[in-house]
């Protein structure tokens, strides 16, 4: 009864199989996008924390943020916080059941990456 | 293992557990970071550049303050919650458990710093 079949069972095919479609780019970007955030955050976090501490210290950290270094990382954190929320708002669909059929969620991706960008550069025009 | 019945066998292992919760609070928070995040992005964006007592004299108004609290503790919860569904996908045994409860620590740690830092600027 219980000595079933354990160990030996046929799997279906995984990432090392399928060649890289849309979809799946796309939700492992927004999986990328979400987590590399972290950075950004943290510095912003320690932004706020040297602008309550002393004018030295947010001269170090308003320094850092806003030195090439910093502009790329808040540039690009930017781009992946618009994409992120994009993909997001495709999840959010997704999950009352529409838009679930693949020339639909490839559409909705292309709308994301390319929405992602324009928004990216908007923002960097009005901030 | 041969005594055990295929139904004990199976109590327990399916995903029925705190998912459908975990689900629904990764659904509020982010329709919460829907409407914050274009706030705080050109709140945060209109400060970041400025001088010292620019920022300071910046977050002493409520409106940008209070923006910058909410993002922090709504977009810290939501990005522990996701990582906690990374780790448990890339992770297991010990090292997940580790993992997870680092990562919690770090997210509730920073929210509370950034917190911190927000009311003592505006306040």
């Amino acid at each position: 009864m219980a000595d079933v079949n354990r160990g030996n069972r046929p799997l279906s095919p995984h990432l090392t199989i399928y060649r890289p479609q849309l979809t799946s780019m796309s939700s492992i970007l927004t999986r990328i996008t979400g987590n590399a955030m972290l950075v950004a955050a943290l510095l912003i976090v320690w932004w706020f924390l040297a602008a309550a501490t002393s004018p030295e210290a947010f001269a170090t950290a308003n320094g850092f943020i806003t030195s090439w270094f910093g502009d790329l990382v808040m540039f690009f954190s930017l781009l992946g916080l618009w994409y992120h929320t994009l993909a997001g708002i495709r999840h959010l669909i997704w999950d009352n059941g529409y838009g679930l059929d693949i020339p639909t969620a490839e559409k909705m991706g292309w709308a994301a990456l390319v929405g992602s960008v324009v928004l990216t550069i908007i923002t960097a025009l009005i901030i | 293992m041969a005594y055990l019945t295929d139904r004990k066998r199976a109590l327990g292992m399916g995903s029925a557990k705190s998912g459908t919760a975990h689900f629904w609070a990764m659904k509020v928070s982010s329709v919460a970071l829907l409407i914050l995040i274009p706030l705080f992005v050109f709140t945060f964006g209109a400060a970041l550049g400025g001088t010292y007592e620019e920022v300071l004299a910046y977050y002493a108004k409520p409106f940008p303050a209070i923006i910058a609290a909410l993002t922090l503790t709504v977009g810290f919860k939501h990005f522990n919650d996701g990582v906690q569904v990374l780790i448990e996908d890339y992770v297991h045994g010990l090292a997940q458990k580790i993992a997870i409860i680092l990562m919690t620590c770090l997210s509730y740690g920073a929210a509370a710093v950034g917190l911190f830092a927000i009311a003592r600027i505006a306040l």
